[in-house]
């Protein structure tokens, strides 16, 4: 019995490596510590009604964030082990199957479980408050969206430790995905991680359309929205139409392992290059999903920043549409190597660059905001600053990746890696650190440290450029990506080290970071204002901390950048005068639903992963009797009446009543 | 604060009586809903993508006309576009206020729909007793993923039609349950919409 046991265990963790040790210990540390605070400080209760249950987009948002954070530092942990590795040549700190499974996990975490949440975070926090509604149009499936994506992360970050991570590239290529070369469980993890979170991301997009469409404020036409829930809205479109092709192809995958079937497999009459096609129609939407928001920010602070409106706001819309669009029309440049002749990839060439021609024209727009503006320079605006030259680096050595013959110099190579870090890193993370910094003062009430923040800023930036420019020549000097190790012979140590040194400067950068918060926190400065920035649109008409209901009666628009506007009109001392509270407020209820039913998908996964159908059948099942004991429940919703309303914000207003 | 409580408790009531102060709500929930279908339409067609690609993948095995028995595959063709067509009718009883007509049509429509599934089951126990299983060849593969999803899709919609059933008759006929019948309707004309093409492409055109 014992025996089995243990060879069990040994099977199902993974074992014989100290750094997983290390994971192994911290993990239950962590747990242990958690379970004993909340009972120690009898927080259970607390944390299941004010967060795990919660509907409230705020607190959702705020949730997505911290989790994208958790796994900024996972797979920035991920990244220094490879940098560390290919600092000098002929180094064997880590051995090369493992090596495949940490630049694996560190492009799935980094795209979707960090970039991915961490722009769902933003869509909540500040969707509704810009657009002036009181809520998301479907509460109930945005806490399931969320809890999906967690479930998913959790699912997928525990292959680490439990039966081996994934090691097949962050797009699980078959045949090399496949069962035949693949058998463990970590390709199945890979899987079913990216499922679960995919339908919570495929709702969200869903969520948010309707929001945006159909929950603006009294006459906030959509040619007076802001620009961020107009880029949110060409980031949704985009989801909605790539996410289904991933959860098909995803489960085409699973089938091919699971159940033997022949889709990708070279035997059988399978077509692996039919994968490829199918998960580039998604996965090339998908960093235009991540960064169009980014724009989104960059507008909002542009204008805030520069004290002006938005230069060319219309073209500024056309252009995020029509990204939206092309995005669509250009998956085959990531195999322009593979065969399929002069026609088509002359196609896909054009098609890529003409994204150029929108991307150029936003940032035009941005740099024409800012001339003769009075532009002060605080931590958001730095970021946007900082990203401009970022993002046209990157942007042209886009072009140059684009021309389909160069592309067989360059295919796969570092210039690659270091084309697309420089537009993910300097446009899609500097973009959502603009905007966490931006909003943090909406969120919570007070502002950021300045100063901390401006050292996390420049050790991000000065680490940024050290680490992926000399990749670029790398590439040129013939480097390919993926390789574990190189000789002293290859000359390509000097720019490896320097590589290196960058990445661990982003290291500090990120802990900066961290000490702003903590810093931040305990030196708490609060906003009583509500509009520490001098803001231009809705969100910073209300108190910070929004309340739960945020407006107490809903903005009437006139336009763009209508708080600005009204700011205005006081300074003239024609006020609109403020409306009277006198309507009770639609709310939804608090759902312990959204979290179990995750729950469940959890075991699902976990069951199909390890062939276990004792607990992947019981799962579905559960899924079911959740979705079904929602579909019963009635007793949904609730009004706050309006003394509590009042009394609210009498209280939050810093007014007596 | 007694007081605010008691207020929020007769508002409340109000809201449960007439529960309409909000028009756009429901609408709002089946204008999501028909988002939602499109995002399925994009599921379906990645799998008739994958489907027209590898139909031609047999690996020396069975092909199109091996295997279809056009017979089977035409009656439960017209079976479920008569459900789709008592759907139809279930919607039309409730617009005139007739909750046991709805109810009536609905069951019908289940009836038909679980014939459905049943002869689709029979089929497939069929192919598999006769060697043609999903790990046979790319063609297979193709044609059970793509069949089999459909047949999900309609099981769920079973379960969901019977929930919602119950539903009416302890409710009744209100804002509610109006959309929800009209969202699941919807669903189901989709199905029959997607069964259309498989029939034309899978079966029609393998055979012909």
């Amino acid at each position: 019995m014992w025996e089995r046991v243990k060879t069990f265990a040994s099977e199902f963790f993974v074992t014989g490596d100290p750094m997983i040790y290390g994971a192994d210990a911290s993990i239950v540390i962590t747990m242990i510590g958690i379970v004993f605070g909340l009972t120690y400080f009898n927080k259970w209760g607390w944390l299941w009604r004010e967060w795990l249950t919660t509907v409230d987009h705020k607190k959702i948002g705020i949730m997505y964030i911290l989790a994208a954070f958790l796994m900024l530092f996972r797979g920035g942990v991920d990244a220094l082990l490879m940098r560390a590795q290919l600092a000098a040549p002929e180094l064997s700190l880590l051995a090369p199957d493992h090596y495949n499974q940490i630049f694996t996990t560190h492009g799935v975490i980094m795209i979707l479980f960090m970039a991915m949440p961490f722009m769902f975070g933003l869509f909540n926090v500040m969707v509704p408050l810009q657009i002036g509604a009181r809520d998301v149009a479907y509460p109930f499936l945005n806490a399931l969206s969320f809890w999906l994506f967690f479930s998913g992360a959790m699912l997928f970050n525990l292959s680490f430790v439990i039966g081996g991570s994934p090691d097949a590239g962050w797009l699980a290529y078959p045949p090399y995905s496949g069962i035949m070369h693949n058998p463990g469980v970590g390709q199945d993890f890979y899987i079913w991680g990216i499922q679960i979170s995919g339908i919570g991301s495929l709702m969200t997009g869903i969520n948010f359309i309707v929001t945006i469409l159909k929950m603006r404020a009294p006459g906030m036409k959509l040619m007076k929205m802001p620009m961020f829930p107009w880029s949110v809205l060409s980031s949704c479109i985009a989801i909605i139409f790539s996410f289904p092709i991933l959860t098909a192809t995803l489960a085409l995958l699973f089938l091919d392992r699971y159940a033997g079937a022949h889709f990708f497999t070279l035997d059988g009459g399978g077509n692996p290059m039919m994968y490829i096609n199918l998960i580039w129609m998604w996965g090339h939407p998908e960093v235009y999903i991540i960064v169009l928001p980014a724009f989104g920010i960059f507008s909002e602070i542009v204008s805030t920043f520069a004290k002006k409106k938005l230069f060319g706001y219309k073209s500024m819309v056309y252009a995020m549409m029509i990204i939206s669009i092309l995005s669509f029309l250009v998956w085959a440049h990531h195999f322009f190597t593979m065969g399929s002749g002069a026609d088509v990839n002359a196609f896909f060439a054009l098609t890529t660059m003409l994204i150029a021609i929108p991307t150029g024209v936003k940032v035009f727009n941005w740099l024409f905001t800012m001339f003769r503006g009075k532009i002060t320079f605080e931590t958001p605006m730095l970021w946007t600053m900082g990203f401009i030259p970022c993002f046209i680096v990157g942007g042209l050595t886009g072009v140059l990746l684009s021309v389909a013959p160069a592309d067989f110099q360059f295919h796969n190579s570092y210039f690659l890696i270091a084309h697309f870090h420089q537009v993910i890193i300097g446009g899609v993370v500097f973009g959502y650190f603009a905007g966490l910094y931006y909003w943090w003062p909406k969120l919570f009430g007070f502002k950021l440290n300045e100063r901390i923040g401006k050292w996390a800023f420049w050790f991000w930036n000065i680490g940024f450029y050290l680490c992926f420019m000399p990749q670029y020549a790398l590439g040129l000097m013939g480097m390919t990506r993926r390789v574990v190790t190189y000789g002293w012979d290859k000359g390509w140590w000097e720019m490896n080290l320097v590589s290196t040194i960058g990445a661990g400067l982003m290291g500090i950068a990120f802990l900066f970071q961290v000490w702003q918060i903590v810093y931040s926190v305990k030196h708490l400065q609060k906003d009583e204002t509500g509009d520490p920035w001098n803001g231009r649109t809705l969100e910073w008409s209300i108190p910070s901390p929004a309340p739960h209901y945020n407006f107490a009666t809903l903005p009437q628009v006139t336009s763009q950048d209508e708080w600005w506007e009204e700011k205005q009109r006081r300074l003239q001392g024609i006020a609109t005068p403020a409306t009277k509270i006198t309507e009770p407020i639609h709310m939804p209820k608090n759902s312990g639903i959204p979290i179990i039913m995750s729950m469940f998908w959890f075991f699902t996964g976990f069951g199909f992963i390890f062939d276990w159908l004792w607990l992947a059948i019981p799962g579905l099942v559960g899924v079911v009797v959740c979705m079904l004991i929602h579909s019963f429940n009635y007793d949904t919703d609730y009004y706050i009446p309006v003394e509590e309303i009042k009394h609210t914000e009498a209280a939050i207003r810093g007014v007596t009543s | 604060m007694a007081q605010l409580h008691n207020a929020g408790k007769i508002e409340h009531q109000l809201s449960q009586a007439e529960h309409h102060d909000h028009p756009d709500m429901e609408e709002m929930r089946t204008f999501g809903f028909w988002i939602y279908l499109m995002t399925d339409v994009i599921i379906f067609g990645t799998l008739f993508a994958t489907y027209i690609v590898l139909q031609g993948n047999t690996n020396g095995g069975p092909g199109p006309k091996d295997l279809f028995q056009m017979g089977g595959i035409i009656a439960s063709t017209f079976i479920l576009l008569t459900s789709s067509y008592t759907s139809g009718l279930a919607v039309l009883a409730m617009h005139k206020g007739n909750r046991n007509a709805l109810l009536g049509w609905l069951g019908a429509t289940v009836a038909l729909g679980a014939t459905f599934i049943i002869m689709e089951i029979n089929e497939f126990t069929h192919l598999v007793n006769e060697g043609a299983t999903i790990s046979t060849s790319a063609f297979l593969s193709a044609f059970f993923t793509l069949v089999g999803t459909h047949g999900l899709h309609v099981l769920l919609g079973l379960v969901w039609m019977v929930a919602l059933m119950i539903q009416i008759a302890k409710r009744g006929i209100t804002p509610v349950t109006k959309r929800k019948v009209n969202v699941i309707s919807l669903f189901w004309h989709f199905l029959d919409v997607v069964w259309i093409f498989v029939f034309t492409i899978v079966y029609l055109m393998g055979v012909s």
